[in-house]
């Protein structure tokens, strides 16, 4: 590896210090030098490019007499939005206004990309099957769906939920649930400080089912003797926080939704636009990542499998502890593109109106008229969400690398 | 020619200066125009009596007969239009950006708009106001009856503002539901999605008469929340240009109030004695030179649309399917707010 150097380099074996500092050799002829010039250049017409659009843009916007600036941020946005994670009314900024947009956004991106992993991976485990209609749907199910464009699929998600379910006069009631053209309505606890009790008993829950996880490792490694890793562990947890709920007094009040004049009323809600997003980016995205899946299994050796069976290990644990580990380290490169995509494929849910960020760029550059300035927010808030998917992402791909010594 | 790199660079410099060195400016609009031989115009994607192509491709509606007027006026053929559909939000880029000589597209003019867009409101070709739009059978009779109800809206206009500013007033905490496509609202609203669709109540209207399986299941409700003044839209910087579709709307609102219609036209142009019909008409003064335009500019203007009345009774007037009543945008002097500048 030659390091950039203005000088020539010094020939192999000798140390830089060892030798008095050389002459700078500013010619033609040295090819650190040519190398510097080239770079200049291709920096100056970079940097000369972006100067000429950014300028041309505002020289021009300045002509028409179009304002700019991001100055509107401050101002009260004037716009209710649908639906949000926290209360946002009109008068506050087009700041809050866009970070609602952000929120929902990221809502559908992080429970889209969990739900997509699961029903990915079980789909592409499900190429394997030794039962030819499991491997039949789940190879149908990833040719269909992988290919009809991601926006037609969320239309199409859409159109059915609000063409076949009833109005919310009619709604369809299970117990305290509603589903109607409204959406889902759900009964949701009131809060009160008996549940704050149920977090205080989750802390020392997770600290004992942390402790006896460790003690069965340790136990498993030693004797051989299997032990529960995974339900027990759970159940520790679960019963210190019931535990904790219980010392609070266990309160047990719930909003229940119930129905008004017109709409259901009360209780907490999913909206059929929330649903369908989510339901068609999931759905679309878990097509691509079964076949991720299917990939990084195929990839690893045969020898293995037949290993694990030699051993004595059933199907099941033979693709838990042997096969996917060694695939793992092929399927998350291309992973973290689905990833990517799902996120960036929610700026879709604009088409069937849901408030995402594009959504509240889209009015907010209406209200407003400052197009480059909403345009340039939403790219910054992709780029920063992919970047950020991608570095964590990264880091999980070092730390489940092989580790070659 | 060997290219070094340094040569290179000054090439690269040299096409960067020439293309910094080109005008921000497009230069006078009329002169495109004539230079084009065509107008265009930037009309709506689809909302009849307004804007919207017929299944031949064929464009009508108020929108599109102002643009049909302008290009008689300057062109003196209103079949010399380029229509450019353009949606809520893309409108005012369009114009800004030169895409189109105008935005005759239902536009409300308002103080944003007209201060800090780099455009020019010119006048109003339909005075609107915002209405609620709900079925039937859901039995409301009053938008105050809206409390916490879905209603569905397009975005990029000043009609979710309005139901906020509403909502807000009346305490009513109405749920948006808001969609890009004009299509997109009119099909949730009419799925059962939202139990109202909100916009102009020509707008309304028009999606009841144009979408609705039944128009007699919707009904529009009596609350107007808001002022709605509609009409063209030009580019800032070329008064010129601005006054020429200005003064073609006030021709076409003072040829109904003189008299002048389609059918007359000729004759009148001939024969009236009046001395407001001849100088509109061009036959004593030029009035064309003053605008940079021919002497019988508003001549052929009404002789390819007809009269302001006539554009409003065949597009949107109680006898065309939208069936809207003149209210408001009839002439001064018959009750209403048309009220144009002199041609003189």
């Amino acid at each position: 590896m030659r390091r950039f150097s203005f000088r020539d380099t010094p020939p192999e074996g000798t140390m830089a210090q060892d030798n008095p500092p050389k002459k700078n050799n500013w010619s033609w002829r040295s090819q650190a030098f040519r190398g510097l010039i080239y770079q200049v250049i291709a920096i100056t017409v970079i940097a000369g490019v972006v100067w000429f659009l950014a300028h041309n843009t505002l020289t021009n916007m300045r002509v028409r007499g179009i304002q700019s600036g991001f100055d509107f941020l401050g101002q009260a946005a004037g716009f209710d939005i649908g639906e949000s994670l926290f209360p946002f009314d009109s008068g506050e900024s087009y700041w809050r206004a866009f970070w609602v947009g952000v929120t929902n956004t990221l809502r559908v991106a992080v429970l889209g990309i969990v739900l997509a992993t699961v029903l990915g991976t079980l789909l592409g485990v499900g190429r394997f099957s030794r039962n030819a209609l499991v491997r039949g749907l789940c190879l149908s199910y990833v040719e269909f769906f992988r290919n009809i464009p991601v926006l037609l699929q969320l239309l199409m998600w859409y159109v059915i939920m609000t063409e076949v379910l009833p109005m919310s006069s009619e709604a369809w009631q299970i117990g305290h649930f509603f589903l109607s053209k409204g959406g889902v309505n759900y009964p949701i606890p009131v809060w009160q400080t008996g549940q704050l009790w149920a977090a205080y008993g989750l802390l020392p829950g997770l600290l004992l089912g942390w402790l006896y996880r460790r003690w069965a490792v340790a136990r498993f490694e030693a004797t051989g003797q299997p032990r529960s890793m995974v339900v027990l562990p759970l159940l520790i947890v679960l019963l210190a926080s019931l535990a904790g709920w219980a010392l609070g007094g266990a309160p047990t009040e719930f909003n229940f939704p119930k129905r008004g004049e017109f709409a259901i009323e009360n209780g907490g809600a999913l909206t059929p636009e929330f649903m369908a997003v989510l339901l068609g980016l999931t759905l679309y995205t878990a097509s691509f990542i079964a076949e991720v899946v299917r990939g990084g299994i195929a990839s690893v050796a045969r020898g293995q499998s037949e290993a694990a069976s030699a051993l004595g290990l059933n199907k099941a644990q033979e693709m838990r502890l042997v096969m996917l580990p060694q695939a793992l380290r092929v399927i998350i490169p291309p992973l973290t593109n689905q990833y990517l995509n799902l996120t960036k494929n929610s700026s879709l849910a604009v088409a069937i109106g849901y408030p995402d960020v594009v959504s509240i760029a889209n009015t907010a550059l209406n209200q407003t008229g400052r197009a480059v300035e909403c345009i340039a927010i939403v790219m910054l808030v992709y780029l920063t969400t992919s970047l950020g998917t991608a570095l964590l992402m990264n880091w999980y791909n070092s730390r489940s690398a092989i580790k070659e010594r | 020619m060997r290219l070094t790199p340094l040569k290179t660079l000054a090439v690269v410099a040299a096409g960067l200066s020439t293309l910094a060195a080109l005008p921000a400016h497009a230069g006078k609009t009329l002169d495109g125009i004539k230079a084009r031989g065509q107008v265009v115009c930037g009309v709506n994607t689809g909302l009849a009596g307004f804007g919207a192509a017929d299944s031949n491709g064929k464009w009508t509606g108020l929108d599109v007969d102002i643009c049909r007027a302008v290009a008689a006026a300057t062109l003196g053929d209103a079949e010399k239009v380029k229509y450019v559909p353009l949606n809520a939000q893309q409108r005012f880029t369009a114009l800004q950006s030169g895409e189109v000589d105008v935005l005759s597209r239902n536009t409300t003019f308002t103080l944003t708009r007209d201060a800090s867009l780099g455009l020019n409101a010119t006048a109003v070709t339909y005075y609107d106001g915002q209405g609620f739009m709900v079925p039937v059978k859901s039995k409301i009779k009053s938008a105050k009856q809206l409390k916490g109800q879905t209603v569905c809206v397009q975005s990029g206009t000043t009609t979710e503002k309005n139901l906020t500013d509403y909502s807000k007033a009346n305490k009513l905490n109405i749920k948006p539901v808001v969609f890009e496509k004009l299509e997109a609202a009119e099909n949730a609203y009419f799925t059962g999605r939202c139990i109202s669709y909100t916009t102009d109540a020509s707008g309304l209207a028009s999606t009841r008469n144009k979408v609705a399986k039944d128009p007699k299941d919707h009904v529009i409700l009596p609350e107007l929340i808001s002022k709605e003044p509609l009409g063209p839209m030009v580019r800032r910087g070329d008064d010129e240009w601005f006054a020429i579709v200005k003064w073609t709307i006030y021709g076409l609102l003072e040829a109904e109030e003189y008299g002048i219609t389609q059918a007359n036209v000729d004759k009148l142009k001939a024969e009236s004695a009046d001395p407001v019909v001849k100088r509109i008409l061009g036959v004593s003064e030029d009035t064309g030179k003053l605008l940079g335009l021919s002497k019988d500019w508003m001549a052929n203007a009404i002789k390819a649309t007809g009269n302001y009345g006539e554009i409003f009774d065949r597009n949107v007037g109680p006898k065309s399917p939208l069936g809207l009543p003149r209210g408001v945008n009839n002439q001064w002097n018959k009750g209403g707010l048309m009220y144009a500048y002199p041609v003189r």
